[in-house]
């Protein structure tokens, strides 16, 4: 089983905004969307992409803030032309809270 | 033999298993069914329509007194099952009467979900889930005001149950529409539409902080923005948790409801679960399709006969008159899925398929559910659409048919829509032109004068000759606002305003938008439209602007901010310029440079130090100098007749003047200004969107100038001999752009379509309009003139954007 952390309500984050989780390995961006989904992905794609928290969402999607990528945020792959993957992380949501993968924290490959 | 039964819940799912059992072996069991509600099986989801006095209770009842007794089942309603002992194989009743068993069967239903705000164990405060719910919620009438949380489908069958009785009912919803889990913005858009015609106030994304009462009774809900909503009664619809409490107590395996395996047993193999407190397969279940077919099979089960529980796809339905929604599958957005989205606007219609390899595995609709079952058919079944995708948004009818008219926008505005707003051209005057001979353009242009003048209605007008002529008119090619639409920049500004569009899922819904939520191109257009069409109204939206204009700073290509404060004319003082180095110096900036546009620029300011820096700057004075903004940036000087022996007149005063007057406002792209004292020009007014030069007898306006990836030089506008009409005319040009250009043209852009003499026309030979167009300019600016950095760093304005949501790198470090 996964082991989760408490990062915050989930109206903490507005709707069809963003907010950073601090990792010693790097940002983590959650996104909540306009159909109220949350997603956890790396804030950068390392000298591609970067800061997602900070771009404009449209459905399941966002679009990169300096050079317009857009990412699927359940996959985290590139949409179009543009080829990357920034990296996911599993986040639930139970009784009105945010919980992310330990793994996330740790950023280990979420395999157990 | 027969063997004894003890059921616990006399609900849906057991109601099922039940009639299945004895409808198969009616002499298999002997079966005791116990209810913690006061009475036997009743059909909970017609709760609703009891609510809004369309049934009677009577009416939904599914097993009367005598159909109990002609199956010799022991009814024990109004009595709780207290504990059951596994050993020795009996229940025990609330009052101690022990029960032996040989099979027992769970069916304990779930438990709404009460949010543990401070007082939300007042007297009033009500979930809805059974009769007693629903009888207290009848009893309200139109004197009582009632607050329902949650606007999913229980919340808005209840208010809208409430709302038919006459009752003053409000839903607040935590989301950004209605029903989120269902629906996309769009047709969240229209359901509230919906809602709101039968007189209930909704209100999305509001927090409710805490219930208030009096002498025990709740009075009133007050959200976190401290708002209260009074009330005589309160309804929490905000979700429901398994009933698992008994099945833990007695040591079953427990999840988040009880676990059972294919053939409904728990993890006692005497003891079955079936309904809304079972956990199969990780899934757990809130509506009635697949607790039937676990009841058949729990039936089957207890009959030792072979049969397995299969998950399916669940279709949902709101039950409320006059909204028409259905939803079935999975409708999130994803790499290898797409969309297929109708709009029909005039007729409140909404449906949206989510394909995958092919299939259908998800729809939405709304204002025409009819053609449902033929989707969802197709959902559970698979189907290959492959053939069909043309047609397939159109139904079944449609099949082999023609698609519909995309102009479907346009022609459903009403003969008195005004068309061309230069001439006040209305749609029913182009319609008459056509049909008097003008067949063309140009015949229209010639006869009607429609699109004449600015030309920015071109579009529009072309496709109102398409929908009167048909197939006789080809379609020229043109520009769209981007792929979602086939409307162009000028149509669906135009379209804004004539249809009184005021938020961007309105626009998308209205306008017939072909994607679910935009995209980045059209987003931050259509907010910059929204906020130009209806000043002092809440159209803005920041989740729709870029970056830099989101959080007031300028992004730099490491993540880090540069801030730049206002310089009105560019003149300062040695205390705004000791605020600045002490800022510095307190952040650490790593870059202190002058600009082009005479202001000092602070470079490499992390995102969660602005608010702070801002706060400084303001308290020595100085507001947001708005360097990020599609709108308002910098009015340059040079030192005029205060200072040089050339100048003609105060160019410092009047940049000053200007840029008090024009700070704040937003326009379809940046727009830098200049007044220079004398024709040596100085301050470099010859490059600028608009620029003043002074000479002896006045000020030479000049427009359209660019020193960018183009180089223009601005042509001259008008001569004024005062100040004051120089300014006017200033705000009355910037106005006219700001209304009329297209989201990310410069002025020289827009200039370059519209023509020169046609701005001329405007503000400088029509007097009466050069005023009306000022006047505007000032009512805008009278909301538009906030210092975005004060409400940030003072009144803690979205401070969300500012602070991490949470911070493991300490942790980590320790
Ligand atoms: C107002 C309303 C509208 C709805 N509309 C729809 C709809 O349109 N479509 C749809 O598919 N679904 C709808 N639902 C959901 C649907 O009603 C439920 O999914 C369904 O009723 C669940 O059936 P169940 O048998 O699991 O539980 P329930 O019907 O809740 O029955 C459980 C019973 O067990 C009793 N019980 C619990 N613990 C004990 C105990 N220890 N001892 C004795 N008795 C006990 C409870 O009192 C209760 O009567 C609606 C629900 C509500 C409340
Ligand atoms: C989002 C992108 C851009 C940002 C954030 C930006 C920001 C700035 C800032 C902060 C200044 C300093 C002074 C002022 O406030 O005017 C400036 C000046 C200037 N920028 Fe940009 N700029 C951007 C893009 C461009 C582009 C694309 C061009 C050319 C087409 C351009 C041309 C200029 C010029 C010519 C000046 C000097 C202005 C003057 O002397 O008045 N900028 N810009
Ligand atoms: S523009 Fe003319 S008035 Fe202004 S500083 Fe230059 S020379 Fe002097």
């Amino acid at each position: 089983m996964t082991d989760f952390i408490d990062i915050g309500s989930i109206t903490d984050i507005p709707v069809q905004g963003a907010r950073l989780v601090r990792t010693a390995q790097g940002d983590i961006a959650i996104f909540r969307t306009a159909s109220g989904n949350y997603y956890a992905v790396d804030d950068y794609l390392e000298d591609k992409a970067g800061p997602l928290s900070n771009g404009i969402q449209h459905g399941e999607m966002v679009t990169d803030p300096m050079r317009n990528w857009v990412f699927d945020l359940a996959t985290g792959e590139a949409q179009g032309a543009d080829e990357g993957r920034v990296t996911t992380y599993v986040l639930k949501i139970e009784d009105g809270r945010i919980l992310l993968s330990n793994a996330a924290i740790a950023n280990q490959v979420a395999a157990e | 033999m027969t063997q004894k039964i003890i059921i616990i819940g006399a609900g849906m799912a057991t109601g099922r298993a039940l009639e299945q059992l004895i409808e198969t072996d009616p002499d298999a069991y002997d079966v005791t069914l116990f209810n913690a509600e006061p009475r036997g099986n009743y059909n909970r989801i017609m709760l609703s329509p009891v609510l809004s006095g369309d049934k009677t209770y009577a009416e939904i009842v599914t097993h009367s007194a005598e159909w109990y007794e002609e199956n010799g089942v022991t009814c024990r309603f109004g009595e709780r099952v207290a504990s059951v002992d596994r050993a020795r194989k009996v229940v025990v009743a609330e009052n101690g009467d022990e029960l032996p068993y040989d099979k027992l069967m769970f069916g304990t239903g779930s438990n709404p979900f009460i949010i543990p705000m401070p007082g939300h164990d007042l007297d009033g405060v009500i979930a809805y889930r059974d009769l007693e719910d629903t009888e207290l919620m009848m009893s309200m009438d139109d004197s009582n005001k009632v607050v329902v949380i949650g606007g999913g489908l229980l919340g808005l069958e209840a208010a809208a149950g409430m709302a038919a009785r006459g009752v003053d009912v409000t839903v607040v919803h935590i989301m950004g529409h209605l029903m989120e889990r269902q629906l996309d913005e769009a047709a969240g858009y229209l359901l509230r539409k919906a809602l709101v015609d039968k007189g209930i106030t909704v209100r999305c994304q509001a927090n409710s902080k805490q219930i208030l009462g009096e002498n025990g009774k709740v009075r009133a809900l007050q959200l976190d923005d401290g708002t209260e909503l009074p009330c005589d009664l309160l309804v929490m619809a905000v979700g429901i948790r398994p009933n698992v409490k008994l099945a833990q107590d007695i040591g079953l395996a427990v999840g988040k409801g009880i676990h059972v395996d294919d053939q409904m047993l728990t993890s006692d193999p005497d003891i079955l679960a079936v309904g809304e407190c079972v956990e199969h397969d990780g899934a757990i279940f809130g509506l009635v399709a697949p607790l039937y077919d676990q009841a058949k099979v729990a039936a089957k089960t207890l009959l030792d006969e072979p049969a397995t529980f299969v998950q399916k796809e669940i279709s949902t339905k709101l039950k409320v008159t006059g909204c028409d929604l259905f939803s079935a599958g999975d409708f999130a957005e994803g790499e290898d899925r797409e969309d297929i989205v109708f709009r029909d606007p005039a007729r409140g219609v909404y449906r949206r398929l989510v394909l995958q390899d092919n299939k259908i595995i998800g729809a939405v609709m709304y204002g025409d559910t009819a053609d449902s079952n033929w989707f969802f058919g197709m959902i559970k079944d698979g189907t290959d659409i492959a053939e069909m995708r043309e047609t397939l948004i159109f139904g079944p009818a449609y099949q082999g048919g023609t698609p519909m008219d995309p102009l479907a926008a346009v022609a459903a505005l009403p003969d008195d829509a005004e068309i061309c707003g230069c001439n006040g051209i209305s749609k029913g005057q182009i319609v008459a032109a056509i049909n008097a001979g003008a067949d063309t353009l140009d015949a229209v242009k010639a006869t009607s004068k429609a699109g004449s003048s600015c030309g920015s209605c071109v579009g529009l007008v072309t496709q109102v000759l398409g929908i009167t002529l048909g197939d006789d008119f080809k379609m020229p090619e043109k520009e769209t606002v981007c792929k979602c639409t086939d409307l162009s920049h000028d149509d669906v500004r135009k379209l804004i305003v004539a249809k009184s569009l005021k938020s961007i899922p309105q626009v998308m819904q209205e306008l017939d938008w072909n994607s679910p939520g935009g995209c980045h191109v059209c987003r931050p257009a259509l907010n910059y439209y929204l906020v130009c069409a209806w000043p002092g109204e809440e159209v803005d939206d920041g989740k729709s602007r870029f970056i830099n204009e989101r959080v007031h700073a300028n992004i730099q290509k490491d993540g880090t901010y540069s801030v730049v404060p206002r310089m009105l004319g560019g003149i300062t003082t040695p205390d705004e310029l000791r605020a600045i180095a002490d800022a510095a110096d307190k952040f650490n900036v790593p870059t202190v440079k002058v600009t082009g546009g005479q202001r000092i620029d602070l470079l490499g300011i992390k995102k969660e130090d602005l608010p702070a820096i801002w706060y400084d700057l303001g308290e020595a004075g100085m507001i947001s100098g708005q360097a990020y903004a599609k709108g308002l940036r910098t009015v340059k000087t040079c030192v005029g007749s205060d200072h040089c022996r050339f100048g003609t007149q105060d160019s410092t005063g009047l940049g000053i003047k200007i840029e008090s007057e024009m700070w704040g406002a937003w326009s379809p792209h940046k727009f830098k200004l200049a007044v220079s004292g004398c024709p040596r020009n100085c301050a470099e007014s010859t490059c600028k969107d608009l620029g003043i030069i002074c000479v002896d007898s006045g000020y030479q306006i000049l427009v359209g100038g660019a020193a960018g990836l183009d180089l223009l030089e601005a042509e001259l506008l008008v001569t004024v001999a005062t100040e004051q009409e120089a300014i006017d005319v200033s705000c009355a040009f910037y106005q006219l752009y700001r209304e009329g250009a297209q989201y990310l043209h410069r002025p020289y852009k827009w200039i370059a379509k519209v023509g020169l003499d046609w701005v001329k026309e405007q503000v400088v030979e029509d007097l009466e309009n050069r005023a009306a167009l000022a006047e505007r300019f000032r009512y805008s600016q009278k909301f538009y003139q906030v210092d975005p950095w004060a409400e940030r760093a003072r009144k803690g304005v979205d401070s969300h954007e500012f602070t991490p949501l949470a911070d493991f790198t300490k942790v980590a470090a320790e």
